[in-house]
C-alpha cells in the first residue's frame, strides 16, 4: 500500500510536468490547428534559462522560474511571428515541416552555445518529508504547488479576462471572431506566449526534479506531452491537464509494476486505443464531418 | 496503332535513360570520382529514394498522413539482419528481404485496418505510436534483436547495382500503381474522401493498399540499410528517421514522385557540404527547411511529374515544324 501511494506521488509530479507542456500544445492546436513540434524545444530552453539563473546568477528557484517563463514567452512569440505567421494559409503539412525545422534550429543552436553534454542542475536542499511512510521530497512539493498555481492562473486568464475570451472565440471560428473586432494576430501571439511560458516553467521544474538537462531533452518530453494532449482531447484545456496527469500515472505505474523498459510501449498502446475508441480524446466531442 | 508505336518508343527511351543513369554512376564509381567516402552518400540517397517514394504514395497519393515510416523500415532491417547473419549468402539476403517484406506487409495491414478510419493529424499520431511500439518491441526482443545494443556484424550485400535494381523496381511498381485504375481511385480519395465514397469507391480498401505498398517498400529500404551499414540499433529507426523521410517528401512536393527523387538527391548532396560544419550543419538544415517552406510551401515540384512522353512530344513537334518549313 505504501508503495502504491509512493507511486501515486511520483506519478503526480511527473504528470504535472507533462500537463504543463501539454497545455501549450493544446492551446496552439486549438487556435491554429498546428502540432507545434517546436514546443518541446521551448521547454528545453526553459530548462537552460533556469540553469543559468540558478547556477550562474545564483538566484533562488522562484525568480529563476519567472525569468525562464518570460524568456520562453518571448521565444514562443518570435517563433510564431517568423515561422508560422507567413504560413497561416498554407497546407497544414507545410506548417508541420516548418515546426520541425524550427525545432532543429532551436535544438542545435542551443547545442552550439552550451555543448552537447548533459549539464548537472544545481541541487536544492533536498529535504525529504515522511508522511506515514510515503516519502515526498522538496522538489516534488515545488512541482505540485507551482503547477497548481500556474493552472489556476491559466484558468483565470482563459475564463475571466478579455484576452481569454478572444482566445476561445478565435479557436471556435477565426473569421467570425475577426468580424466581432478581435485582432487575430494579437490573440495568436498571446496564446503562444502563455503556452511557451508554461513550457518554460516545466523546463526548470524538470531540471530540479531530474538534476540534469541536455539540448535534446525536448524531443521525447515533447512527444509524451503531445500524447497527453491528444489523450485528453487536443484543443481542450482541461483535457490537457487530465491527459498530462493520466500519462504520468500510467507511465509510473507501468514502470513500477511491470517493467521500466515497456513503460513507453504502454503509453503508446493506450494512446492508440484511445484514438481508436474516441479519436477526439477523453474530453473531446465527436464531430461529424460536414459534406 | 500510331499511339502504340509512340508508347513503345517512349518505353524504350525510358529503358535507355535508366541504363544511362546506372552506367553513368557506375563509371563515376570505377573512375573513383565517387570514392568510398561519397559512396556512403550515394547509398544513403538510394535508400532514401525508396523510403520517400513509398511514403509519398501514402501521403501524396492516398492523402494519409503517416508518421511511422521508420517503423516499417526497422522491420525490414531487422528481418534482413537476422536472416543474413544465419545464412550469409546472396540467397540469404534475398530471403531476408522477402521475410522483411512479408512481415512488414502483415504488420502494416494490422495497423491499417483499424487506424485508417482516423483522419489527418489523428492518423499521424496513431502511426507514430505504432512505430514507437515497433521500436520498443525491438528493444525488448531478447537474443533475437539484442535489445537496445542492436545487431552488429551484419554481412554486406548492398551494392550500387543491387540497390539500383531495388530503386527501379520500387519506382516502377509505385508509378504503375498510381496510373492504374485503383491508383486513380486512390488519388480521388486524396482529393475528397467523402465525395469519392459517395461515388462508390471503397475508400478503406484503397487506403490500405497504398499503406501496405508503402510499408513494404520501406522494409526493402531497411534491408538495404542493414546490409550496408552492418550495425543497426532500435534508436536508428525512431521518430527522427520518420521525420527525415517526411522532409524529403514535402521538400520535393507532396504527390510528385519525380520531386521526391530530386529532393532525396538534393538533400543528400546538401548534407555532404554541411558535413564539415558539425553542429552548425543542423542549424543550417533547420533554417533551410523553414525558408523553403515559407517561400515554396508546395515543395520543389508541387504535384508535377517528369514525363518522358512530354519531352518526346515536344521534340517531335519541333521536328515536324521544321519539316513543314523546309
Amino acid at each position: 500500500m505504501e508503495q502504491f501511494f509512493q507511486q501515486l506521488i511520483n506519478g503526480l509530479s511527473l504528470g504535472s510536468i507533462y500537463a504543463l507542456i501539454a497545455l501549450g500544445y493544446t492551446m496552439v492546436y486549438g487556435i491554429i490547428k498546428l502540432i507545434n513540434f517546436a514546443h518541446g524545444e521551448v521547454y528545453m530552453i526553459g530548462g537552460y534559462v533556469g540553469y543559468f539563473a540558478i547556477a550562474v546568477l545564483g538566484l533562488p528557484v522562484l525568480p529563476a522560474i519567472l525569468i525562464a517563463m518570460v524568456v520562453c514567452a518571448v521565444i514562443g512569440v518570435l517563433i510564431e511571428r517568423v515561422a508560422y505567421r507567413p504560413l497561416r494559409k498554407a497546407p497544414r503539412i507545410t506548417m508541420l515541416i516548418t515546426a520541425i525545422g524550427v525545432s532543429f534550429l532551436l535544438q542545435y543552436t542551443v547545442m552550439f552555445f552550451v555543448g552537447p553534454d548533459v549539464k548537472t542542475f544545481p541541487q536544492m536542499t533536498n529535504q525529504v518529508f515522511d508522511i506515514f511512510g510515503v516519502l515526498i521530497n522538496e522538489q516534488q512539493v515545488y512541482i505540485l504547488v507551482i503547477t497548481v498555481v500556474l493552472m489556476l492562473i491559466l484558468q483565470f486568464v482563459v475564463k475571466k479576462t478579455k484576452m481569454g475570451r478572444a482566445m476561445r472565440a478565435v479557436s471556435v471560428d477565426p473569421e467570425a471572431a475577426q468580424l466581432m473586432g478581435i485582432n487575430i494576430n494579437t490573440t495568436i501571439s498571446f496564446t503562444f506566449a502563455i503556452g511557451s511560458a508554461l513550457a518554460g516553467a516545466a523546463g526548470v521544474l524538470v531540471g530540479l526534479y531530474y538534476n540534469s538537462i541536455d539540448p535534446l531533452m525536448g524531443v521525447t518530453m515533447g512527444l509524451k506531452a503531445f500524447i497527453a494532449a491528444v489523450f485528453g482531447g487536443i484543443g481542450i484545456i482541461p483535457g490537457a491537464m487530465l491527459g498530462g496527469f493520466g500519462i504520468g500515472f500510467i507511465e509510473i505505474f507501468a514502470s513500477g509494476y511491470i517493467s521500466s523498459l515497456i513503460k513507453d510501449g504502454v503509453v503508446y498502446g493506450l494512446l492508440i486505443l484511445i484514438l481508436l475508441v474516441k479519436p477526439s480524446g477523453l474530453l473531446g466531442k465527436n464531430e461529424k464531418e460536414k459534406v | 496503332m500510331l499511339q502504340r508505336k509512340t508508347n513503345l518508343k517512349i518505353q524504350i527511351l525510358w529503358i535507355i535513360l535508366t541504363l544511362v543513369i546506372y552506367g553513368g554512376v557506375q563509371l563515376l564509381i570505377m573512375t573513383n570520382v565517387i570514392n568510398m567516402y561519397y559512396q556512403i552518400t550515394l547509398i544513403t540517397i538510394g535508400i532514401n529514394i525508396i523510403l520517400a517514394v513509398g511514403l509519398n504514395l501514402i501521403i501524396g497519393i492516398a492523402g494519409q498522413f503517416s508518421l511511422g515510416h521508420a517503423g516499417f523500415m526497422s522491420i525490414g532491417a531487422y528481418a534482413c539482419a537476422i536472416v543474413t547473419m544465419r545464412m550469409p549468402t546472396l540467397l540469404g539476403f534475398a530471403l531476408g528481404i522477402l521475410v522483411g517484406i512479408v512481415v512488414a506487409g502483415i504488420a502494416s495491414l494490422l495497423i491499417a485496418i483499424p487506424t485508417l478510419r482516423l483522419k489527418g493529424d489523428y492518423l499521424a499520431i496513431a502511426t507514430l505510436g505504432f512505430s514507437e511500439i515497433i521500436r520498443i518491441v525491438m528493444v525488448n526482443g531478447g537474443d533475437l534483436t539484442n535489445g537496445a545494443a542492436g545487431l552488429s556484424g551484419i554481412p554486406v550485400f548492398t551494392s550500387w547495382p543491387l540497390l539500383f535494381i531495388g530503386i527501379v523496381i520500387v519506382i516502377l511498381i509505385i508509378v504503375n500503381y498510381v496510373r492504374s485504375s485503383p491508383g486513380r481511385a486512390t488519388k480521388a480519395i486524396c482529393e475528397d474522401e467523402i465525395a469519392s465514397e459517395s461515388v462508390g469507391i471503397n475508400t478503406t480498401k484503397y487506403k490500405t493498399i497504398a499503406f501496405v505498398i508503402g510499408a513494404m517498400s520501406a522494409s526493402l529500404a531497411g534491408a538495404f540499410y542493414a546490409s550496408y551499414f552492418t550495425v543497426i540499433k532500435p534508436e536508428n529507426f525512431g521518430f527522427m528517421k520518420s521525420l527525415d523521410i517526411l522532409i524529403i517528401v514535402v521538400f520535393g512536393g507532396i504527390g510528385s514522385i519525380t520531386g521526391t527523387i530530386i529532393a532525396a538527391i538534393l538533400l543528400g548532396i546538401i548534407n555532404i557540404f554541411l558535413q564539415s560544419y558539425g553542429v552548425l550543419r543542423m542549424i543550417l538544415y533547420g533554417v533551410i527547411l523553414i525558408v523553403i517552406m515559407i517561400f515554396r510551401p508546395g515543395g520543389l515540384l508541387g504535384k508535377k511529374e517528369f514525363r518522358l512522353s512530354a519531352v518526346y512530344d515536344f521534340f517531335n513537334r519541333k521536328l515536324r515544324r521544321r519539316e513543314e518549313q523546309s
